[in-house]
């Protein structure tokens, strides 16, 4: 407050103001199309919902980009009261700490209780300190599931693949019947990181970073890993896996097209791809690795949590612990998750979509959820690495590579190993 | 300097009159500004808008350059020079410096050359001559990102017609996936951006030369294209001189957009530019330091382009 009397005056208006206007606040995110038009939607039942706040989403384009905005925005003293950031940033902001007000304590200060058994088990630690204290609100959590070009499999005569093993036994099939057997977006988040959780293999030292930044390594060159490579780069090079670059809706849209007969995609694809594609489809889990130890373990939640950053004026805090108690109503997870088709984060939403019918009319929308339902290995419950989206930056550079033939699947992951071990030094120096 | 070792009579005579005309203008600008504090008013607003936007910016890049800071600038550890070790030692940054030394050459040379080539071709048109401009110049009002758009949609695996037209040769275009092919794309779209703001100069710089002159180059030279590069090139020099530290900055800064919205901010394995790569290291990858020190490095590398070509390319330079 560089001018008192100045700051008296806004606060005096601000106070008269509060009975005729409600309090402004702002949400904002990285979400765009038909999942921009959820957001607005949720914000809409809020305000309509309750007098005393206003809030207003806007959509800072990506993911990246709205963690970027939201951190330039904070030196700046111009941050946003709620932010939305993804599973990669999550370390960047629960470490620092005197950025945010922990979902758990800003609505405790202002008379909400959080209930964490209230949440399925797969959404409670990702967001969460060392203790489980929840320091970001989870919001839309995904988990990476098959869709199926039901009329592809029809064609080919084959089944759905529970294993990557059964999925090489029908690839030639599906490729013979004229169709691209798989593609897959954002391999870093499909084929990495949930390659990791979903066959139970220890991703980074430091039980995967949660026990402190100092020290702590990721390994990428775990023998699985490099074996489970191979094989995509095999696949690649038979024509059973189609690769188009990085980019999330390069690899969408041949499926959407009615070209692929499985795409690996997200569980929130499911209202946007309702929508686009040209052909029915159904969903299941994603393949697992027969030949890992301790296979069919439930995925990392992906998607990304609500922060309340700190530095705003109390009523303003207060209508962000409103709308955070707001979202966990069982009412409103429904809709969002049937909306979207985010996985619905309370037991209780859960519920309710059984007893509404609505997975008997959409049954894709409840494969997500299965799937981070599933039995939990010792390394499926999340990571915490700092510099995360850069070292992704890494992995997308070499995984190109692979499917350009410019390096060899040990050379990409020894790379991805090393630069992604540099960051992760680097950070732990900032941090300390 | 060089004119003086030409015995000829033209590049003789204008030592000597340059020699004159300081003598006779110093007393007048004397007698203009009298009272001393009037020229720093006149400058002010000019030293103002450098000071604010270029001065206390580089200033601040330096400083974060020798810290590792934390994102949401709680604290921040001086590190000295690590950043620039760390920049410069990695076999990813060298590979972006040398793909942006490449992609600033060609995208230079190509749009100067091709610029000129319209420029000299539109110059001859007598017929119809105001449309043909037009429909050359229209392109320079397309904003980066716009030709960004455009060259992603032409170069689209799924539908774009640059991969099909590839494709009736037998060759696999993967842009977004194959380095070379994204180069390729990056630089076409690039070149056809900047071609049209060539045009306008070298153009205008091809009127600017008097018909006295042509008439009689044709009389002393039958061969056209001799004629161009002995008699015409050398009129354009001034012009040609300024385009190319344009261009030179064009290819370097200004092409970002072109290459944000080609790479779909992802950039895995494709070329980006070193700007580029301050972007995402600063602005995604949070690492302030980091990025900060990369963007002196580059700040340097301007400057000493652009001293260089003032020291000696400037001095081949005619300004008539």
């Amino acid at each position: 407050m560089k001018n008192p009397i100045f700051a008296t005056g806004v606060l005096a208006l601000s106070a008269t103001a509060a009975l005729a206007q409600p309090v402004q606040i702002t949400w904002w995110h990285g979400m765009g199309g038909a999942n921009e038009q959820v957001i607005n939607q949720v914000a809409e039942k809020f305000n309509a919902a309750q007098a005393v706040c206003a809030i207003t989403p806007v959509s800072k384009g990506t993911y990246e980009e709205a963690l970027a905005s939201g951190i330039a925005a904070f030196r700046s003293g111009e941050q946003p009261n709620i932010l939305q950031v993804f599973d990669a940033g999550a370390a960047t902001i629960i470490n620092a700490k005197g950025a945010t007000i922990a979902a758990e304590d800003i609505l405790a200060q202002n008379g909400h209780t959080l209930d964490r058994e209230a949440f399925i088990e797969g959404v409670r630690y990702f967001y969460a300190d060392a203790t489980g204290k929840f320091i970001g609100m989870p919001f839309n959590s995904s988990a990476p599931i098959m869709y199926i070009n039901t009329e592809a499999l029809a064609k080919a005569g084959v089944e759905a693949p529970k294993t990557w093993a059964e999925f090489e036994a029908i690839a030639p099939k599906l490729k013979e019947a004229g169709y691209i057997p798989l593609t897959a977006s954002q391999l870093t988040w499909m084929f990495f990181e949930n390659y990791f959780s979903r066959n139970n293999v220890q991703f980074a030292s430091n039980n995967n970073g949660y026990d402190g930044f100092g020290g702590t390594e990721i390994d990428a060159t775990a023998p699985e890993m490099l074996a489970f490579w191979n094989r995509v780069k095999d696949w690649h090079d038979k024509g059973l896996f189609g690769f188009y670059g990085a980019g999330w809706s390069d690899n969408q849209k041949p499926f959407e097209e009615g070209k692929v007969a499985l795409w690996i995609g997200s569980s929130g694809s499911f209202g946007g791809l309702s929508k686009t594609a040209t052909m029915p489809f159904s969903a299941d889990f994603l393949p697992y690795d027969e030949t890992a130890a301790e296979g069919n373990k439930s995925t990392f939640i992906g998607g990304a949590a609500l922060f309340a950053m700190s530095g705003k004026p109390d009523d303003q805090n207060k209508c962000t612990a409103d709308f955070f108690d707001f979202l966990t109503t069982t009412e409103i997870q429904a809709f969002y998750h049937q909306a979207t088709g985010y996985v619905a984060i309370t037991t209780a939403a859960y519920e309710k979509s059984k007893a509404d019918g609505w997975y008997e009319q959409h049954p894709v929308a409840e494969v997500g959820i299965k799937q981070l339902m599933l039995p939990q290995g010792e390394w499926s419950k999340g990571y915490r690495l700092g510099f995360y989206p850069q070292i992704r930056v890494v992995e997308e550079r070499e995984f190109n590579k692979i499917f350009s033939g410019e390096t060899t699947v040990e050379d990409a992951f020894k790379a991805i190993e090393t630069e992604g071990n540099e960051l992760l030094a680097r950070f732990a120096k900032t941090s300390g | 300097m060089t004119d003086a070792t030409h015995p000829t009579a033209a590049s003789g005579a204008r030592p000597r009159r340059r020699a004159a005309s300081p003598a006779r203008s110093e007393p007048a600008k004397r007698a203009q500004f009298d009272r001393p504090l009037l020229p720093w008013a006149f400058l002010a607003p000019q030293l103002l808008v450098v000071c604010i936007f270029f001065y206390w910016p580089s200033v601040q890049a330096i400083t974060s350059s020798f810290y590792l800071e934390d994102p949401f600038g709680f604290g921040s550890t001086f590190v000295g020079l690590d950043n620039y070790k760390d920049a410069l030692g990695s076999a990813e940054y060298q590979r972006i410096a040398g793909f942006t030394a490449l992609f600033t050459v060609l995208v230079t040379g190509f749009s100067m050359g091709l610029g000129l080539l319209f420029a000299v071709k539109a110059d001859k048109v007598i017929r119809g001559r105001s449309s043909y401009r037009t429909a050359l110049i229209s392109v320079y009002a397309i904003a980066p990102p716009v030709a960004g758009l455009m060259g992603m949609m032409l170069f689209d695996q799924h539908i774009g017609p640059f991969v099909k037209l590839a494709a009736w040769f037998g060759y696999d275009m993967k842009v977004g996936i194959n380095y070379n092919d994204t180069a390729f794309a990056m630089i076409l779209v690039s070149v056809w951006k900047q071609v049209p703001y060539n045009f306008i100069f070298f153009l205008s710089g091809l009127q600017g030369i008097p018909a006295s002159v042509r008439e009689a180059a044709v009389i002393d030279c039958r061969n056209g294209f001799t004629r161009f590069r002995t008699a015409i090139l050398p009129l354009l020099a001034p012009t040609a001189f300024f385009l190319l530290i344009i261009n030179i900055t064009y290819a370097l800064f200004d092409t970002f957009a072109v290459i944000d919205v080609m790479v779909k901010d992802k950039p895995a394995n494709n070329p980006v530019t070193l700007v580029y790569k301050v972007y995402n290291d600063g602005f995604r990858g949070n690492d302030i330091g980091g990025s900060a020190a990369q963007s002196v490095i580059l700040m340097v590398v301007v400057l000493v382009l652009t001293l260089i070509q003032f020291r000696w390319l400037e001095r081949r330079v005619h300004y008539g």
